[in-house]
């Protein structure tokens, strides 16, 4: 490329020469310069790109300068002074307070955080199911191979729409009515109004335990650190998993057994017409996330097997030769170069499954969807301010996920040296 | 040189009101009349308002507005196409211009006629929010509904007037909000709900497809006033009158004594107020757009606003609904139209 701009700046300045050399035509001469300006490609290129944006923002002034004048022609309120005003309803599920005297602004923040609840938890449970399907899938074992191929098959290709009226249609009228509630362990307490977990009420001392856990964490960093060293210097092995979950969990366990364990639990107990007092998961949020991670689990089980496979057979002969165990074999050689076929599709399969959370709404789950692409675009009736939020927010979600994934897909690639 | 300008003014303004589709600046009445049918969004399924019987014709008051209104336009009243729309969706595919009548028991509002450019032509029905539960609860009032869950169709003022209820009397629940009314009346018959909340008639009518219709009972409470009627878009006044006049031809009719079967008869009155309702005397069919004879071509098509309501919702049918406040003014109701001279 380099090459060729210079040849052609070698061009320019000769025809400067020779204009300069020839006086008196300097009219011809700038025309020449202007065409060989012209019949570069980058140049044309150029101005090929700012005519189609030019375009484009024409078409969108037309659109949006059309649009503002049907709705004053048909007086329809524009613009988002709704923002600011009275709600006017309530909400099942609000991660933040929220009363029906908060305003449509504030539904917004709940609903996007309910959004955000079940697709956070979804990623993570379909990629423990995707992994584990996807290995199963591969299984020298008959059985387990066969039905982890039979869970893909169904799962992926029935519409995501249909599975989630099967969950929650048919499992709400499963679970009992709230007198006749299942008593699970732990006083949890499961009804068709949901699954009432106790609430935990931190006592003073929960500090400390809390300091213990954070001691515990940085403690397990700086021994993974140190063993990383040790085993390039001297080649010798540290347990660090064990050391790390002895030290994450055991070490905080210790001192809220010492200090009597710090934490008082509020167990529901039925009120009325049903169980109040505890941390409530609702069923719509339970049929929602079943619906996606069985759905999503069957497309990351696909890609997951097909990354594993994709390995060459000649990887893992390799590591038997070296005498790597077979463990040592799947998490040294296989999975690191497994991954980098896994992560670039696994992006997408997040994405969808947060943009089909959306289908919430069909199954009463407080999404952004239901909540303000819902309830408050038909109590305000501006559907052109609601959906191109709604729009935004979805779009930024995904170019979010989506810059993570690249980063983290940049750190396992294979690095070249 | 003003000619001039204004003619591309009016050429640009042509322009976007061809690619907006919403045929805001366009005559609705001459779109109908060149396309031949009228668009008419109602329920998707609403027994006695607007409910596909089994061979697939559209029966109910609502339902029988619109065709109200195509009898008015077309002479007959079968040329109507019916757009079943969810709650949510109603206001939009009318502004958008999707549908010609919004006929689809919603409630007149101030924020709807004056921000959502929709404009009302009337009450054909007066309703009041209930609420329904199962009748093994044993509730007896609404007063005794604290905590519980309640489920509702999204998109209504019955969601807004519930958190009113709610929090006027102290009392907590849990919304659980669906799109569809389908989906609402499936959810709660699978017990997820204690309480099923909608206009009145729409329990009565939504009663009818529970399981077990009769273990449920709608309590005596009504707790908002629900004006249910038609709504065109803003900005085309020629069909807002339109609408207008045939709900008020319909209450005039059964007021005058005009029915479906004595219509014929009735044009030999010597009556000025019928011979004006049908007609016989004055140009005020005209005056709307239509031929002189367009209440004549109403009764015909669907009888007057008392055997419409009969046919649909009132004693004799499932819904058992007493005409109560929406009978005449002069037989103790409140609906009344405004004289047709």
């Amino acid at each position: 490329m380099a090459g060729t701009s210079n040849a052609m700046g070698r061009r320019d300045a000769g025809a400067t020469d020779m204009a300069i050399a020839e006086g008196g035509r300097r009219r011809e001469t700038r025309d020449s310069l202007m065409r060989s300006w012209l019949h570069r490609r980058e140049s044309r290129q150029l101005v090929g790109q700012i005519v189609i944006v030019l375009l484009l923002a024409a078409l969108f002034w037309i659109a949006a300068s059309n649009a503002i004048s049907n709705l004053q022609h048909q007086n329809i309120a524009s613009g988002f002074g709704f923002w600011d005003n009275t709600a006017g309803f309530d909400i099942s599920q609000t991660l933040i307070p929220f009363t029906a005297s908060s305003t449509y602004g504030r539904a917004f923040w709940v609903g996007l955080l309910n959004t955000l609840l079940v697709s956070a938890i979804g990623i993570v449970l379909a990629t423990i199911v995707g992994f584990v399907m996807g290995i199963a899938r591969l299984s020298s074992n008959w059985l387990i191979a066969r039905l982890a191929t039979v869970y893909v098959e169904v799962a992926r290709n029935i519409p995501l729409l249909l599975q989630l009226f099967v969950w929650y249609f048919a499992l709400i009228p499963q679970l009992p009515m709230p007198r006749q509630s299942w008593q699970l362990p732990a006083g949890a307490v499961l009804n068709n109004r949901g699954l009432s977990l106790p609430t935990p009420l931190l006592q003073p001392d929960a500090g400390i335990v809390l300091a213990a856990l954070a001691i515990g964490i940085a403690t397990a960093i700086a021994v993974k650190v140190w063993a990383a060293r040790r085993w390039k210097a001297t080649g010798e092995r540290f347990p660090v998993l064990w050391t790390s979950l002895a030290l994450i969990v055991g070490l905080p366990l210790l001192v809220a057994a010492v200090l009597g364990f710090p934490v008082q639990f509020q167990y529901p107990e039925l009120r009325g017409f049903n169980y109040a007092g505890g941390i409530v998961v609702l069923p719509e949020l339970i049929a929602l996330l079943a619906g996606l991670v069985f759905y999503t689990g069957a497309f990351i089980a696909e890609i997951v097997r097909s990354g594993i496979q994709g390995v060459s057979a000649g990887q893992k002969e390799a590591a038997r030769a070296l005498g790597l165990t077979s463990n040592q074999m799947l998490r040294l050689v296989v999975i690191p170069q497994a991954m980098r076929i896994i992560i670039p599709p696994l992006t997408s399969n997040y994405l969808n499954l947060t943009k089909n959370s959306s289908l919430g709404v069909a199954i009463a789950y407080p999404d952004l969807v239901s909540v303000f692409a819902g309830t408050v675009l038909n109590q305000t009736g501006q559907a052109i301010e609601v959906i191109s939020i709604t729009m935004l927010v979805y779009l930024t979600l995904s170019l979010i996920t989506s810059a993570f994934m690249n980063w983290f897909n940049s750190r396992m690639k294979l690095v070249e040296r | 040189m003003k000619r001039l300008i204004g003619f591309g003014l009016a050429g640009v303004l042509g322009l976007f009101g061809l690619a907006s589709g919403a045929a805001a600046q366009q005559k609705t009445l001459d779109t109908v009349k060149s396309r031949g049918n009228l668009i008419c969004g109602v329920s998707p399924g609403a027994p006695g308002f607007a409910f596909p019987d089994d061979k697939g014709n559209w029966k109910g008051l609502d339902v029988d507005y619109c065709r109200a209104v195509a009898a008015a336009i077309f002479g007959d009243p079968s040329k109507v196409s019916f757009k079943p729309l969810t709650a949510k969706e109603r206001f939009t595919a009318l502004q958008s211009g999707e549908i010609d009548v919004l006929s689809r028991v919603t409630t007149w509002t101030m924020s709807r006629d004056t921000q959502m450019g929709l404009a009302f032509a009337g009450v054909t029905y007066y309703d009041g929010q209930g609420l329904m539960v199962p009748k093994k609860l044993g509730i007896k009032s609404a007063k005794e509904l604290n905590g519980a869950s309640v489920c509702v169709a999204t998109g209504t003022t019955t969601e807004l007037n519930l958190a009113d209820y709610f929090r006027q009397n102290n009392m907590t629940y849990k919304p659980v909000v669906f799109e569809k009314a389908d989906e609402v009346n499936a959810a709660y018959d699978s017990g997820r709900c204690d309480v099923y909340t909608t206009d009145q008639s729409g329990l009565y009518s939504q009663r009818l497809r529970l399981k077990n219709p009769d273990d449920h009972v709608v309590l005596p409470e009504i707790i908002s006033k629900e004006p249910l009627g038609p709504a065109v878009r803003q900005g085309d006044f020629q069909w807002f009158s339109l609408a207008k006049w045939v709900y008020f031809a319909l209450l005039n009719a059964e007021e005058l004594g005009v029915t479906q079967k004595n219509v014929d008869e009735m044009l030999k009155s010597n009556n000025p107020e019928v011979r004006r309702l049908l007609g016989v005397e004055g140009e005020f069919g005209k005056a709307i757009g239509l031929d002189n004879d367009w209440v004549v071509k109403i009764v015909k098509g669907v009888g007057n606003y008392g055997e419409i309501y009969d046919r649909n919702v009132g004693p004799d049918t499932p819904l058992k609904i007493a005409r109560g406040i929406n009978n005449l003014w002069s037989k103790g109701g409140i609906q009344y139209a405004p004289p047709i001279r």
